[in-house]
């Protein structure tokens, strides 16, 4: 889900060449307050909104979809202070191939530029545990950053895991031992070789958590290791080609109102929810930030583009519900029943 | 901290008791004059700011980093109080330790979750008022509907064994008179915390729940490692205790709107579609939770004011949903509105984690009524009963007419 993977980036098959900037219609419209170099080849992206404007709440593991000018849509874990309302923080590392979004952000992407979000979304929450083992592999360290402000906040036993292929290429792992000490065990494998991971999480623990996050072979000798640990102990977020959303839709769409019988053109500039109601639509809502849900409304056809923080990923593949704060539509027509 | 003193605002003070029996009863006026009076009034009483406009109690709400609930959503302060129960692992968190609860209940009470509970409350809600109108068509609206719905209902769905279900109402009713000063409505209680106490919380155990309902889904979620297991029957306690009068006081106020309002009573029944925003109308209009408190986690500055660290923030949500500067002639009720965005739920990582059961109940009700009764009367004064959080009803005398 970090979306930060050579496959992801490989798979998108965007050009840099044919970008044509351009602010996209979305869950909300951010601006890029800094762009500052964290590892090598990863950068970190501060995010705000153009009014200062609060932004939607969040929790450790979260992560958002950004929605790059040239309409390519990646997932970043959150990495920033959620204490901070005003922010939020991402890293994205350079695939190598140098297409696709990451080469956007990293050779494209200025300060000051607009760029689409939508979530936050988790599917990777810390759960309340009395211990905590997080394990990180390369640009995985995103969700586990806040994950272990978190653990100790609480003053929950923790320690860290964190492998690399350079000492150099490790982001915020200077900012981690500084605070840190030695509960942060940083592992670049040029210089310490892989993680041995069954000498470092040891006898399974019914009273700790293992969080992981990293790329694909890194998670599952993570889980090949814990088989004997208690069901449930292990979490884990994968790098993933499969979660990526199509682009974003830069066209307008037209909504049909089924009961009222009026159909309503949605621009890019407008969200789903006001443009039913300018066509006279009686549609409840509340937070406008996809995450109360109140505006869940019946889809009867077309596929909606999801940007909510609400339904679970097999509600959304159903098609049957949308919520129209902040979703949208992912082809030319959408049928609600309204 | 200097430079900030030095421009605070000095606010202006009231010495009025918003929890006095008279207020209680009729808080409009009072409303009226701290919202007149500046965004800030320094209510001397109990050495509290309060806010009343909208704009600024809704932005109290969802700044959970300024103004925490973990020292409690009402008057007393947990850092220097001890409350009269163990908190509340929801209302009474804040992050990170409002987040695991949080997510587990927001789960298991989100629209997608509810689906199957509309066939079932829809069938209820017609059953209801088929017996009600068989007895006959003068009675009490707050008893046999407000409070007979959701006492059939939401039992059930959480998963409650049949007996002492009357403990409900008046167990919420303590919670919520709990949240202001200890005045008379407190000791008026107080003979009865302890037995209503250990009756709820026995029915927070795993093995008084059914397996299908709410509560066993928040054991479930325990099982899998999401909750603790000391977190699990505190979260079923927050449904029992935030999840009845609430629902009854919203009901019976949507039942005293439309018995004003006949007019408005003849739309809903040609289009019953309307139901879910009539309701959130007449919780905007009568804001049947009408305060929360919270307390700042530093010194703040609310409109120049100086809200120091540690000290309680008292927010009228009544008076916010009747802003004048947010609402078109607020004291109106009028199920055409939009309601959207009234603070009635709250808002914030706080707003009401059942607020789509709420909707989905008045849902059920409005749409069996509209279907049976062609006119609702009222034949007497309904009464208000005072309650230190709560615009809540002692009685709402009516007479209906059934349709032909």
């Amino acid at each position: 889900m970090v979306g930060t993977s050579a496959v992801a980036d490989a798979m998108s098959g965007v050009s840099a060449g044919q970008q044509t900037p351009l602010i996209v219609a979305n869950a909300a419209t951010l601006t890029v307050a800094a762009k500052d170099p964290v590892a090598e080849g990863v950068v970190s992206l501060t995010l705000a909104h153009p009014d200062g404007a609060r932004l939607p709440d969040w929790t450790p593991g979260s992560h958002i979809d950004l929605v790059l000018p040239d309409g390519t849509t990646r997932q970043y874990s959150l990495c920033g202070d959620r204490w901070d309302a005003h922010t939020y923080r991402i890293a994205v590392l350079r695939e190598p191939s140098g297409r696709g979004g990451s080469a956007y952000v990293h050779d494209r992407l200025s300060p000051g530029d607009r760029v689409g979000v939508g979530g936050p979304r988790n599917h990777f929450p810390l759960v309340p545990s009395e211990k905590y083992l997080f394990i990180a592999g390369g640009i995985g360290i995103t969700p586990l950053l806040p994950m272990v402000r978190q653990a100790e906040l609480l003053g929950t036993e923790w320690q860290l895991l964190y492998g690399g292929r350079t000492r150099a290429s490790m982001a915020f792992r200077e900012e981690l031992t500084a605070a840190y000490g030695e509960r942060v065990h940083v592992v670049p494998q040029d210089e310490l070789g892989l993680l041995d991971l069954a000498a470092w999480l040891g006898t399974p623990r019914a009273d700790t958590k293992v969080y992981c996050c990293g790329p694909a072979p890194l998670v599952a000798a993570v889980e090949r290791v814990c088989t004997p640990w208690p069901p449930y102990a292990l979490r884990v977020e994968r790098f993933t080609a499969t979660a990526q959303a199509a682009p974003v839709r830069e066209a307008p769409f037209e909504v049909e109102l089924r009961r009222t019988g009026r159909t309503v053109t949605v621009t890019p500039d407008v969200s789903v929810l006001d443009a039913v109601r300018s066509a006279g639509a009686d549609v409840l809502s509340s937070c406008e930030q996809g995450s109360c849900g109140t505006c869940m409304t019946p889809v009867l056809e077309g596929q909606p583009d999801h940007r909510d923080a609400v339904l679970a990923d097999h509600e959304r593949a159903a098609n049957d519900c949308m919520l129209l704060c902040v979703s949208r539509s992912c082809g030319d027509r959408l049928i609600l029943d309204l | 901290m200097t430079e900030a003193l030095e421009r605070a605002v000095v606010p202006p003070v009231s010495d009025a008791d918003p929890f006095a029996h008279e207020i209680l009863l009729d808080p409009e006026p009072l409303h009226q004059a701290l919202r007149e009076a500046g965004p800030v009034v320094y209510l001397s009483r109990y050495d509290v700011h309060a806010l009343a406009r909208y704009e600024h109690v809704h932005a109290a709400l969802v700044d959970w980093q300024k103004f925490e609930s973990g020292a409690g959503v009402g008057l007393a302060n947990f850092r220097h109080e001890k409350s009269w129960r163990p908190p509340s692992v929801l209302l009474e968190a804040d992050p990170p330790l409002h987040d695991a609860p949080r997510r587990v209940l927001r789960e298991i009470l989100a629209p997608p979750a509810l689906r199957r509970l509309r066939t079932t409350w829809g069938a209820l809600a017609e059953e209801l008022v088929d017996q009600v109108l068989a007895g006959g068509t003068e009675f009490d609206g707050l008893t046999a509907l407000a409070e007979a719905f959701p006492l059939r209902a939401f039992p059930d769905a959480v998963g409650l064994g049949p007996d002492g279900r009357e403990n409900l109402l008046p167990y919420g009713t303590m919670a919520f008179n709990s949240f202001g000063p200890r005045n008379d409505l407190v000791e008026a209680d107080a003979h009865r915390v302890a037995e209503l106490s250990v009756w709820v919380n026995a029915q927070c155990a795993r093995g008084a729940l059914s397996e299908d309902g709410f509560g066993a889904r928040i054991w479930a979620a325990a099982d899998r490692g999401d909750l603790t297991y000391e977190q699990a029957p505190l979260v079923v306690r927050s449904l029992l205790t935030a999840g009845v009068d609430t629902t009854v006081h919203g009901l019976a106020a949507c039942l005293y709107a439309f018995a004003t309002h006949p007019e408005e009573w003849q739309q809903l029944r040609e289009r019953p579609e309307m139901a879910r925003t009539a309701f959130d109308e007449a919780v905007r209009w009568q804001s049947p939770v009408q305060t929360f408190f919270r307390t700042a986690t530093t010194d703040v500055t609310i409109a120049g004011t100086l809200i120091p660290a540690d000290t309680k923030i008292l927010m009228f949500l009544g008076a916010a949903n009747r802003d004048p500067d947010r609402w078109h002639e607020p004291d109106h009720f009028d199920p055409y509105r939009d309601p959207s965005g009234h603070v009635g739920f709250g808002m914030g990582i706080h707003q009401c984690i059942g607020q789509h059961v709420a909707r989905l109940e008045a849902e059920a009700l409005l749409t069996a009524l509209a279907r049976r009764v062609k006119r609702i009367h009222l034949t007497g004064t309904p009464r208000r009963h005072p309650n230190n959080t709560l615009r809540s009803w002692a009685s709402l005398p009516v007479r209906v007419q059934p349709a032909a």
